[in-house]
């Protein structure tokens, strides 16, 4: 029992963490119909602004602000470099060859995923990284036989509270109406007056951003770091957004949840190196028998 | 009567293949113009183009005498133009009231405020069946309705020209004599211009009061509405041969 409630708020824990970036490839695909590969090293590359922020910064940042602060300071900075960069990425990568059809645009995501990864390299050096637990709080809440960090559940609690707001923002407001408008039909949204660009403007730095946020997340949970862990993050957080039907705002973050509490499940119950491998089964049957994903419907009428 | 809308020799082409050869023709303010023409004609091709969703080989294109050029395609809405195009295309997964307020998204002056309940009001009083039906997804509605909601969405900005493409297309007799009917009464007591364009001919001269007949991208023919339900070639070619009083041509305007 314990070991399944232990389970079970990892799984959450790191299930927020796949449906976050899982929401970035969903509303990008959403909009564009475009796949962004590139989309687990932005993750990566947030990971890597929070480590600078909290290295970099560790006698002054935290000096100053103190330990919550100074995690703070460090998603912020990740939200805001990653999400120019996401722009930046969109300008330089995409926008040259929206017209020339969807495969170079998959092309250059992968090229762009590359350039990313292999910059990290270059900047931050090839070995791992560490977000040392001096900048972190070491608190325990203790329920039961269970310990949990303080710090996994204000993680958690985040997480969630982020994935609330853009369930509002998408599925409650106005300007939700019109993202979900432009991504169904982009002619007939422009003759509502809805400025394409401003929604591709929009999801392209909102995405990262989250995905940023989620890459912070993880080093402040998991301390290690490293310049390619984004390939693998990105194909999970991808499964995600597959199982829970591309394109689906609450479905992304649905599925990442649920992808979270499986791979803890299965870690916890059966086996911690093959879990992976388990993922990706997952990826394949969701394939086979469900391609539309658990909340698909909505999704096929959309496309 | 000032034009509000002037088309002058335009060109439109899909890569090598030419859709307007040239098409001249004018709307005056508070008129209402009937573009026909079978499938193929270069109809929805022209509205698309005054929308700007098409970009035209050469020709022009003035709104009250202003280069259509000047307005980027989404600012068009607060010139006061509503395109409500082909086939409906409202948004399936959006609810009824959401695709009213997408309606007016462009339009700063009518952030959901009072005005656009009002007119929102008057919308349900038009269709009422959209107010029954106001929490609903889109997608779930029949053709009629969506075609209600479609031109629903297009009155909500309160515009002062509408292009209106085809909205009889694939409704039962009724319902396009509903649609009809509610098109007569925007334009009559709203004083909205109109420009609709139609495969329905017979319905469309009797609600317009001129009419230009579109060819494979030509205007073969163009006149005003009763003269062109007596032409014989109209007759032939789109009304079925039908008899019409000719009589009514006078009492007409």
């Amino acid at each position: 029992m314990d070991t399944l409630i232990q389970q079970l708020i990892n799984g959450l824990t790191i299930g927020s963490f796949y449906a976050l970036v899982a929401l970035g490839y969903s509303m990008v695909y959403g909009v564009m119909k475009l796949i962004n590969f590139a989309h687990g090293d932005l993750f990566t590359l947030g990971s890597y602004i929070g480590y600078t922020v909290l290295v970099v910064g560790a006698s002054w940042v935290t000096a100053t602000f103190g330990i919550w602060g100074g995690m703070a300071i460090a998603l912020v900075a990740a939200m805001i470099g990653i999400g120019v960069a996401g722009l930046v990425m969109e300008r330089i990568a995409y926008r040259p060859v929206y017209k020339a059809g969807r495969l170079p645009l998959v092309v250059s995501a992968l090229g762009m995923s590359f350039v990313i990864s292999q910059g990290i390299m270059a900047i931050w050096g090839p070995n791992p990284q560490a977000y040392l637990s001096g900048w972190t709080p070491k608190d325990f809440l203790q329920f039961g036989n269970i310990r949990v960090p303080v710090l996994q559940i204000a993680i958690l609690v985040l997480a969630l509270g982020l994935m609330a707001l853009i369930y509002w923002l998408v599925e409650r407001t106005t300007f939700g109406a019109a993202i979900r408008a432009a991504a169904q039909d982009r002619d007939t949204a422009t003759l509502m007056g809805i400025n394409f660009n401003l929604i591709i403007f929009f999801v392209f730095a909102l995405g990262p951003a989250l995905g940023g946020m989620a890459g912070v997340m993880q080093g402040l949970k998991y301390t290690r770091i490293s310049f390619n862990m984004g390939w693998l993050y990105g194909l999970k957080a991808f499964t995600a957004t597959i199982l829970g039907g591309i394109g689906n705002i609450p479905g992304a973050m649905i599925g990442g949840l649920l992808l979270g509490v499986m791979e803890a499940l299965f870690e916890g119950y059966v086996s911690g190196a093959w879990k992976d491998v388990f993922i990706f089964l997952i990826l394949i049957l969701v394939l086979i028998w469900r391609p539309t994903g658990l909340f698909g419907e909505k999704t096929a009428e959309k496309v | 009567m000032a034009a509000v809308l002037q088309v002058e020799t335009l060109f439109v082409s899909y890569g090598a293949v030419e859709a307007l050869k040239g098409i001249s023709l004018e709307l005056d303010e508070g008129d209402i113009v009937a573009v026909l023409g079978s499938n193929g004609a270069g109809k929805t091709t022209l509205l698309k183009s005054i929308s700007r969703l098409l970009v035209p080989r050469s020709g022009s294109i003035r709104l009250r005498g202003a280069d259509i050029n000047k307005f980027a395609p989404y600012q068009l809405i607060q010139q006061g133009i509503a395109h409500v195009p082909e086939g409906r295309k409202v948004f399936a997964t959006l609810t009824v009231e959401e695709n009213l307020r997408m309606g007016v998204f462009g339009v700063r002056t009518m952030a959901p405020g009072k005005e656009y309940k009002k007119t929102r009001e008057w919308i349900f009083r038009l269709f009422p069946r959209l107010l029954e039906r106001r929490k609903q997804l889109a997608g779930t509605l029949s053709g009629g309705e969506q075609q209600m909601l479609a031109i629903g969405r297009g009155l909500i900005s309160k515009p002062s020209l509408m292009l209106l493409d085809e909205p009889s297309l694939g409704l039962a007799p009724v319902i396009a004599q509903e649609i009809f009917r509610v098109i007569r009464q925007i334009h009559q007591e709203e004083k909205v211009s109109i420009l609709l364009v139609e495969q329905n001919a017979r319905k469309a001269l009797g609600l317009a009061r001129y009419g230009y007949i579109l060819e494979t991208g030509k205007i073969a023919i163009q006149g005003e509405a009763c003269d062109l339900r007596n032409d014989e070639r109209v007759k032939a070619a789109y009304l079925g041969g039908a008899k019409v009083n000719i009589s009514a041509c006078g009492s007409m305007s």
